[in-house]
């Protein structure tokens, strides 16, 4: 049944992407719209879509800054540590 | 000497592993799962039952064995019925010994987690160790000894600086050895002491390191409980002693972040598991340090969610390393068709560790974090939030994706083998996942058991600022991943960590062993041989030539002498008696002769 269900969508997969932008836009449009400040902590977080641009950084710059990382010499080849 | 009658349940788990290498075949597995279960009872039967029992005199010394209260409970919970879904997870291990090392493990860790002592706490602190170490040793590989080795002497280093700082404790105050707060508000060098020792079970940059070489290096079912036990019991040695000690909030920070870059560079699966323990663990040592009543909730209720979560992702990933023989995700791929009920249970792990709504992180983790805006420290909230973004790029997204989707990099024989893992594998996932869901879902469950419940009643995770923007962090993450899905293909490499420093620190000491050191000794030998040796072989020579024509010319020469004398006495003494008086009378007369004219 989960083995159909995955096969079901990635056979349709430019439509699932499709859905999943107007997904995105729709959540960002229910918090500009509907979700009340009133817990936000700080000032920042009544920029409407705060949250929405802050994951997506956090996650371009966690990758990249990770990769930078790894390729100043940290990644090495598996056998490193072999005599 | 038992003041009431109170069972400690490491006393069930240490009786049970000593009888299970004796059962018969036919009863093992019921045994198996009778035993963490009369545990779990154990527990349960002291909820409501707060106090102190198991207090035993030795020498001048009262030890407790068993102080019941909020913090020790929940701890005590998770912590039995981790080992119910761990037993049950492995029930087809037929290595008994693995099953032992489990058992006494789980053992240390309750042991820590109802004392009230040091003295105590170090003997189970120290079991928990060279118990699990077995577990990294089972997987019986050329590199699983080695690996053990490092483990257990980097955690003899950790115990040895716990040592020395309650020894210095036990000084300073006079003798009291009572395992509670620890003043963090005047510091003196032995609370630094305690502290390193529980950093390093709670795997604190710079003191991480064993973790993922460890834990990537255990048994399938080993790496399950190991996951589990350590750092949550080093959590609550924390929580207990150390709450509101104020340098734990960037070290968690640093932590939660460290674990997260490391995990994006990992092509080992349960490597990278092992990187977001890390991560994770970052969460609650910065809750300790916040310190607050909902901070400290927060801590107990992530590592209690923590223990489950990571459990199932390190079953999920367990199970495919045990269908397959492979780990890493440039060797793996596509999986989806072949292995789909483990890709449902490692998904909802991946879901509940990356704090999505419905599942156990969202309602554990969050309090972490409210906590931090409540005391007004933006910053380690935000990092917090931050890495939350990277726990579910790589556990929620990663993991499953180059796994079961992605490109298809297993060989035909990893495809051939690869199927879903046997049904008590499947049974231990599904309770895991189950009450993962449970957690999420109907949060009385958990938040009852907190140590401070009333706080937690008053918190409510499901606002809807707090859904808007989990959902708005996680979601466009997930845009994140999809966008940039090229740069995270798996990498056949591996990551140099801080371990580098003593696994080539150790092989530095070896070649200075080798090379200076014996080139030091050889010439040392060297010149012993010329300046020692051959002077002590020539006065030697001498002595024996010495010895030999002097002395025992001299000694064969008194000996010839002797019996020169002999044979001539021999002559002399014929036996008759007229030649004896005729000698003896002579010897007289000469003597006679002698004195007087001499």
């Amino acid at each position: 049944m989960i083995v159909k269900l995955i096969d079901f969508l990635r056979d349709r997969l430019q439509l699932v992407i499709r859905l999943s932008y107007v997904g995105l836009a729709l959540l960002v449009a229910w918090d500009v719209v509907f979700v009340s400040k009133e817990h936000a902590h700080t000032a920042a977080e009544r920029i409407p879509g705060f949250w929405a641009a802050f994951g997506f950084i956090a996650c371009v710059v966690i990758i990249i800054v990770s990769k930078w990382y790894g390729h100043l010499g940290i990644m090495t080849r598996e056998d490193y540590y072999d005599n | 000497m038992i003041t009431d009658f109170w069972l400690h349940p490491a006393l069930i788990l240490i009786v049970g592993a000593c009888i299970l290498p004796f059962l018969p075949k036919w009863l093992k597995r019921p045994y198996l799962i009778i035993v963490p279960t009369l545990a779990f009872l154990d527990v349960l039967s002291m909820q409501g039952q707060h106090g102190t029992f198991g207090v035993v005199r030795f020498l001048d010394w009262d030890l407790t064995f068993g102080r019941v209260d909020g913090l020790s409970m929940v701890f005590a919970y998770i912590m039995t019925l981790m080992c119910i879904i761990g037993t049950i997870y492995g029930l087809h291990v037929e290595d008994d010994f693995q099953h032992v090392a489990a058992w006494l493990y789980v053992a240390g860790s309750l042991g820590v987690i109802f004392c009230a002592d040091y003295l105590v706490l170090f003997l189970f602190w120290e079991l928990m160790a060279f118990a699990s170490v077995f577990l990294v040793w089972f997987r019986r590989r050329p590199e699983s000894l080695a690996v053990g080795y490092r483990y257990l002497l980097v955690h003899t280093a950790g115990g040895l600086a716990l040592l020395a700082g309650l020894i210095l404790r036990y000084q300073a105050t006079g003798g009291d050895l009572s395992f509670g707060p620890i003043g963090v508000g005047s510091p003196s060098l032995s609370t630094y002491l305690i502290m390193i020792g529980f950093l390093l079970n709670a795997a604190v940059p710079p003191f991480h390191a064993w973790l993922p070489d460890a834990y990537g290096e255990a048994t399938v079912t080993g790496a399950v409980f190991m996951c589990a036990f350590t750092t949550k019991t080093a959590v609550y040695a924390l929580a207990r002693a150390f709450a509101g000690m104020e340098i734990l909030v960037p070290l968690g920070v640093c932590m939660a972040l460290y674990g997260v870059v490391y995990a994006v560079l990992e092509n080992d699966t349960r490597r990278l598991l092992a990187y977001h323990i890390i991560s994770q663990v970052g969460y609650m040592v910065a809750g300790v340090g916040i310190g607050t009543e909902l901070a400290i909730n927060g801590a107990c209720a992530h590592a209690f969610a923590h223990i489950l979560y990571k459990g199932l992702l390190f079953m999920g990933c367990g199970s495919v390393l045990h269908m397959t023989g492979k780990s890493k995700f440039s060797e793996l791929g596509g999986l989806y068709k072949k292995m789909p009920m483990a890709f449902v249970f490692t998904m909802i792990g991946g879901l509940s560790i990356s704090a999505f709504p419905l599942f156990s992180g969202f309602v554990s983790k969050a309090m972490i974090v409210a906590a931090g805006f409540e005391v007004h420290n933006y910053w380690a909230a935000f990092l917090l939030t931050l890495a939350s973004a990277g726990t579910f790029l790589h556990t929620g997204l990663k993991v499953p994706y180059f796994i079961w989707f992605g490109k298809n990099n297993c060989s035909k024989e990893t495809w051939d083998k690869a199927a879903d893992p046997p049904w008590n594998m499947q049974l231990g996932m599904g309770i895991a996942a189950f009450l993962c869901i449970l957690i999420g879902c109907y949060t009385p469950y958990l938040y009852n058991m907190l140590p401070y419940p009333q706080i937690a009643a008053g918190y409510h995770p499901y606002n809807t600022y707090h859904l808007s923007e989990t959902l708005q962090i996680l979601l466009f993450t997930a845009l994140g991943f999809f966008l940039l899905i090229k740069k995270l293909a798996p990498e056949p490499k591996i990551s140099i960590d801080l371990d580098w420093f003593y696994r080539m620190g150790g092989r530095g000491f070896l070649w200075l062993a080798k090379r200076p050191i014996q080139w030091a000794d050889n010439c040392v030998s060297e010149g012993y041989r010329y300046i020692g040796l051959m002077p002590l072989m020539t006065t030697a020579k001498f002595w024996s030539w010495f010895d030999w024509h002097a002395i025992d010319g001299v000694v064969d020469g008194l000996a010839k002498t002797v019996r020169g004398i002999g044979a001539l006495v021999r002559r002399m003494q014929s036996g008759q008696l007229q030649y004896n008086i005729f000698y003896a009378v002579s010897f007289v007369a000469v003597a006679l002769v002698l004195y007087v004219f001499a």
